[in-house]
């Protein structure tokens, strides 16, 4: 019997199919932003997650300004110079100390020309972001104390500037400098954000300090904990040498901020959570407005067909047979429009993971939940028209037209 | 609702029908009485606004009296909810639409097999009983039309053959014979006896044609909401 009603509800969907799509739009689209958003967001955590495991826990960032992202708009914050590097290297918690600024610049070729960012530092950074160079040499200690125009290139500048070609000995051009080719990074792929990590170009701090930027300025460290030191007690030394350097008293707080690498994942996952959230709160609106919509075409549907809904009483149909008949065809609609949303989202989950380089990660839960969810907007909203089916009187119904 | 019955199989009353009220009151019937056994061929007659769609509806147990008493099979009607008296028609009674009242997108199959779906008839038995009662209504082979695909002729009898499907005690038909012509008239009528005659199905037809009504037992004359006259036909008569 319940089958049968399934049966019938769908053959009434599909004699009007057009406008049973457009009733349950509503319904798709809410449940394809949820599918979506919680896949892209599994995916970007997973490989968040990942990322900083590659990393390591053994690496600090030392940026100015109090808030995670850098200085606040209102603060004016003395920006590190190369003599805080100095004196961190002093310090014996620390294995490693890259000094780095960025600078966005396009590099060029022959014909080629590549936009992409340049990176001043130094050969510690190669260790501490965990570069391996695949052909050639890292920078000279001459080379980097007197900011010597050398360069070592990422993948996709690499590619974009000689395709496959060596470029080791050959020489590009950054604005207006011209700069030697000493090497080559190995592919490293995607970044947390989905940004492409081999995008740039190594330079010495000097080099890109006088020749790019044109200020003696150090935009942040990345450090490297010695062995066996924890995070906590690193922070804490940084901490204190950077207090006494900005000559900051007692009772004010810190203009700079170090953070593990936990801080910056748990950065980097709320930011996403912020956004699952969000759009989480767009499809529950979404939802509901299909669930009206659902409700509004059965209302209709129940006002066209009421002849039959006469004759179906007049023949014997219980009350709660129409009743069952009509709710099981609203559910059917926007189980079906759950399940074109299901699909809908998993496909641009799909393709969002493709395009930002993180897993795809569908998840069986979410998949339910939507489903549920879904069969509940069809109770919800398909009750009312339902029950007004059942309540005609089959005589008036019958007189109807 | 038990074989052993006393009283006659339907019974009306003093029965009435009041519809609206006050200044808008219409006494669509007003007290009337009748009596119909079991196997009997009933025509009712009367003029246009008399009471007798109305009175069908009652005895169908669509609608209920608002005054005196209706006993079917001794149950009294005015007595049960909407759903027991849509078990009711379902189990007992079959009907006859002025107009047919045919589900205009579902095949002759489909419109009659529908009452079974409400009885909870599994699918191949289902299928079975309504090509055997489309076979009986001279219908075997348009199974799959639309009404639309069918003469109004062959439309009535779709709808008779849903009537039939589930083998009623009553059949009710409401002018069954209103939009056809006297050809087509004929062979309805043909079919209605047949079946009183060879099932004991025991028939309520309204009509307004004299020579319809000609075939039937007995011919109920309605005038303003009453029965006038009951006029005995003899049985005697061959199609
Ligand atoms: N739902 C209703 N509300 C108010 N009055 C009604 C209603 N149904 C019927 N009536 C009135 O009741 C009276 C009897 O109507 P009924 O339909 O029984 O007549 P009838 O004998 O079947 O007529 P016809 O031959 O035209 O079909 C009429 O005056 C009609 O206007
Ligand atoms: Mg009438």
């Amino acid at each position: 019997m319940l089958w049968e009603t399934v049966r019938l509800a769908l053959l009434a969907i599909t004699r009007n199919a057009l406008r049973s799509f457009l009733t349950v739009l509503g319904v798709v689209i809410g449940v394809a932003a949820v599918i979506a958003m919680v896949t892209i967001g599994q995916g970007s955590s997973e490989q968040v997650t990942s990322d900083v495991e590659s990393l390591g826990s053994d690496v600090l960032m030392l940026r100015p300004g109090s808030s995670f992202g850098g200085p606040g708009v209102s603060e004016t914050v003395a920006e590190f110079t190369l003599r805080d590097a100095d004196a961190l290297r002093e310090l014996s918690v620390l294995s490693a100390v890259a000094p780095v600024v960025n600078s966005p610049a396009t590099a060029v070729y022959g014909n080629a020309n590549s936009s992409t960012t340049v990176t001043g530092s130094s050969n510690d950074y190669l260790d501490v972001a965990n570069w391996t160079i695949l052909r050639g040499r890292g920078f000279s200690p001459a080379e980097e104390s007197s900011g010597a125009a050398v360069c070592i290139l990422g993948e996709s500048v690499r590619q974009e500037l000689f395709g496959n070609a060596d470029p080791t000995g050959e020489t590009i051009r950054i604005k207006t400098v011209s700069c030697d080719v000493i090497g080559y990074l190995e592919a490293k792929g995607a970044g947390m954000m989905g940004q492409d990590q081999d995008d740039l170009i190594l330079m010495p701090i000097r080099a890109v300090q006088r020749r790019l930027v044109g200020s003696t300025d150090v935009s942040s460290f990345q450090l490297a904990l010695a062995p066996g030191v924890s995070a906590d007690r690193g922070t804490r030394e940084i901490e204190a040498l950077m207090r006494e350097r900005r000559r900051i008293q007692i009772d004010e707080a810190d203009d700079f901020r170090v953070m593990d690498m936990a801080q910056i994942a748990s950065m980097l996952t709320s930011v996403n959570s912020v956004l699952t959230g969000l759009l989480s709160a767009v499809a529950a609106v979404s939802l509901l407005v299909g669930g009206i919509g659902i409700m509004n075409i059965m209302l209709v549907s129940v006002t066209e067909r009421t002849r039959e809904i006469g004759i179906r009483l007049a023949i014997g149909a219980t009350a709660r047979q129409v009743l069952t008949q009509f709710l099981v065809e609203a559910i059917v609609l926007s189980v079906l429009g759950g399940v074109i949303g299901i699909l809908l989202g998993f496909a641009i989950a799909f393709a969002a993971a493709r395009l930002m380089a993180i897993p795809f990660t569908p998840s069986i839960e979410i998949v339910g939940l939507a489903f549920v969810f879904s069969g509940l907007v069809g109770v919800v909203f398909g009750y009312f028209p339902a029950r007004r089916a059942a309540r005609l009187d089959p005589i008036e119904a019958l007189r109807h037209q | 609702m038990g074989e052993e019955t006393t009283g006659p199989l339907i019974a009306l009353r003093d029965v009435s029908r009041v519809y609206g009220e006050g200044e808008a009151e219409v006494r669509a019937l007003d007290g009337v009485d009748l009596t119909i056994g079991e196997g009997e061929f009933i025509a009712i007659m009367g003029p246009s606004g008399s009471g007798k769609s109305t009175a069908m509806n009652i005895i169908g147990c669509l609608d209920r009296p608002t005054g005196g008493s209706y006993l079917f099979h001794d149950v009294e009607v005015g007595r049960l909810d909407r759903d027991q008296r849509a078990i009711l028609r379902r189990e007992y009674l079959g009907f006859v639409f002025q107009g047919f009242n045919l589900l205009p997108r579902s095949t002759a199959l489909e419109n009659v097999e529908l009452p079974l779906i409400y009885k909870g008839v599994p699918p191949a038995e289902r299928a079975a009983r309504a090509r055997s009662a489309l076979e009986k209504v001279g219908l075997a082979g348009r199974e799959h039309h639309q009404p639309s695909q069918l003469s109004g002729g062959q439309q009535q009898r779709v709808a008779i053959a849903r009537a039939i499907v589930d083998n009623p005690m009553v059949l009710l038909a409401d002018e069954p014979t209103g939009n056809l012509d006297t050809h087509r008239s004929r062979e309805i009528m043909e079919l209605l006896v047949a079946l009183n005659r060879d099932d004991g199905i025991t028939i309520i037809m309204v009509t307004h044609e004299e020579d319809m009504a000609e075939y039937a037992h007995r011919i109920v004359l309605f005038v303003d909401g009453r029965v006038q006259s009951e006029d005995y036909r003899p049985a005697e008569r061959e199609g």
